[in-house]
């Protein structure tokens, strides 16, 4: 501290120089605030809020863009998956016709071999009938000749007319190749 | 005292010189040349992604224009303002901090003459802001005025009111700051100057006392750095109150 001077001036009161180099000093911060500093930084700090936001729009963009691929893939997967669904649908109607179809050719084929069967059954039948018939009226005549033949008042001859008969008949039955005519000669 | 008034290096130190350098003044060219190269290191290779310097320097603008300025304006309103406040606050900071720098070691605003100046900046700009804002007339009314008061209390509103918006809001901000750099000075070299006597001039026991001046002379110090941080803040955040107060609308 310098005590050697006289009078301390008011510390209030300001020296004209003082004054002067403090305009002087604040103009010159001034000036490099308003002409450079701010400026320059401003500048930059508009170009970095840009690029922010030019960033933030960037990632909004390719979000979307990864929403619309992912709703994209999901529509495929699911046009992919009703067409499984419509392809297992039709094997299994498929499979349900040949099945039927199957099962309808087997029966109309049962049927026909059973018609068959149940035709060469009647037909046979037929035959057997025809044959039978045939020999039964062939019998019957010989008998009602023969019963005529001889003489029906007497029961006697007519019992004996009928056991002969019935013999000629047991003996045409177990030689039938030589009953007919030895019964018709004898008539 | 005689601190706060150095002899002169060349020219008249007299009160009523205009022309004149002593050691303040000095210390004023040195803090600026500083200040202004520290920020132009800073921000001489300014690009998008901000370096170390970069980053530092980028807060501090940030701190004034988020904190002070749009914090008391508003967003929209602050924007003409910032730079100002800029400037302002760091030509503060940057001279209330020479006062704890080892050899300048005198704050640039313990002589009235920069502070004195800064405020009446102040006071210019938030003048012409309210008569560019509502015309003299009004901005008149308004600060003189306040309505929402029964006629008579203008007797003594009136008054006060002037002596406020003219002479006691840039006379606050002067004293205020110079009177805290004073004191700040004041405090770091009686500490200082109490431990170099007391080591040196003090006889037996009263050395001991030595360490007690010199721990309190570090700690005013580390103190001045937060009342130079502080009173920078405090000048700013004020001049953007006062800008409020000539943009309001009504009071």
């Amino acid at each position: 501290m310098n005590f050697a001077q006289e009078a301390t001036p008011n510390p209030l009161l300001p020296a004209g120089y003082d004054l002067i180099w403090s305009v002087i000093v604040t103009v010159i911060i001034a000036v490099f605030f308003y002409r450079y500093l701010l400026p320059k930084l401003n500048v930059i700090l508009d170009e970095r809020t840009r690029k922010i936001e030019g960033g933030l729009q960037f990632a909004e963009m390719a979000q979307a863009e990864a929403a619309e691929a992912k709703s994209e893939k999901d529509r495929e997967l699911a046009v992919a998956r009703k067409e499984a669904a419509g392809i297992r649908e039709e094997a299994v109607s498929d499979g349900g016709q040949i099945v039927a179809d199957a099962r309808t050719r087997a029966q109309t084929e049962a049927a026909r071999i059973t018609e068959n069967a149940q035709r060469q059954i009647d037909a046979e039948r037929q035959a057997a009938v025809v044959s039978l018939r045939a020999d039964v009226g062939g019998l019957a005549a010989e008998l009602a000749s023969r019963i005529v033949g001889e003489s029906l008042t007497d029961d006697a001859r007519q019992s004996r007319v009928i056991d002969r008969f019935l013999d000629e008949l047991e003996a045409s039955v177990s030689t039938p190749a030589t009953a007919g005519p030895s019964s018709e000669a004898e008539v | 005292m005689g601190d706060f008034f150095p002899a002169g290096i060349f020219g008249d130190v007299s009160t009523g010189s205009w022309f004149g350098f002593d050691r303040i003044m000095m210390v004023r060219l040195i803090v600026v040349v500083l200040l202004l190269l520290l920020l132009w290191l800073g921000t001489r290779k300014a690009t998008l992604i901000p370096g170390r310097g970069q980053n530092i320097v980028e807060m501090g603008l940030d701190f004034v224009r988020v904190q002070i300025a749009e914090q008391i304006l508003g967003k929209e309103r602050a924007k003409p303002y910032i730079a100002m406040l800029t400037t302002i606050f760091f030509a503060v900071l940057a001279m209330n901090l020479a006062g704890v720098i080892p050899f300048l070691n005198i704050a640039g605003t313990s002589r009235v003459g920069l502070p004195l100046v800064l405020a009446l900046w102040v006071l210019v700009t938030y003048l012409a802001a309210g008569v560019k804002k509502h015309g003299v007339g009004k901005y008149l009314m308004t600060q003189l005025f306040p309505p929402g008061v029964p006629w008579p209390a203008y007797v003594l509103i009136t008054p006060i009111e002037a002596l406020q918006v003219f002479i006691l809001r840039p006379a606050t901000l002067t004293v205020r700051l110079l009177a805290n750099m004073m004191a700040g000075h004041l405090m770091l070299a009686l500490t200082f100057a109490a431990t170099h006597f007391l080591l040196l001039e003090g006889g037996g026991l009263v050395k001991l006392a030595a360490p007690l001046t010199f721990a309190g002379g570090i700690f005013v110090t580390l103190f001045e750095v937060f009342v130079a941080v502080l009173q920078a803040y405090i000048f700013a955040l004020l001049a953007s109150i006062y800008l409020n107060f000539a943009l309001e609308e009504e009071h």
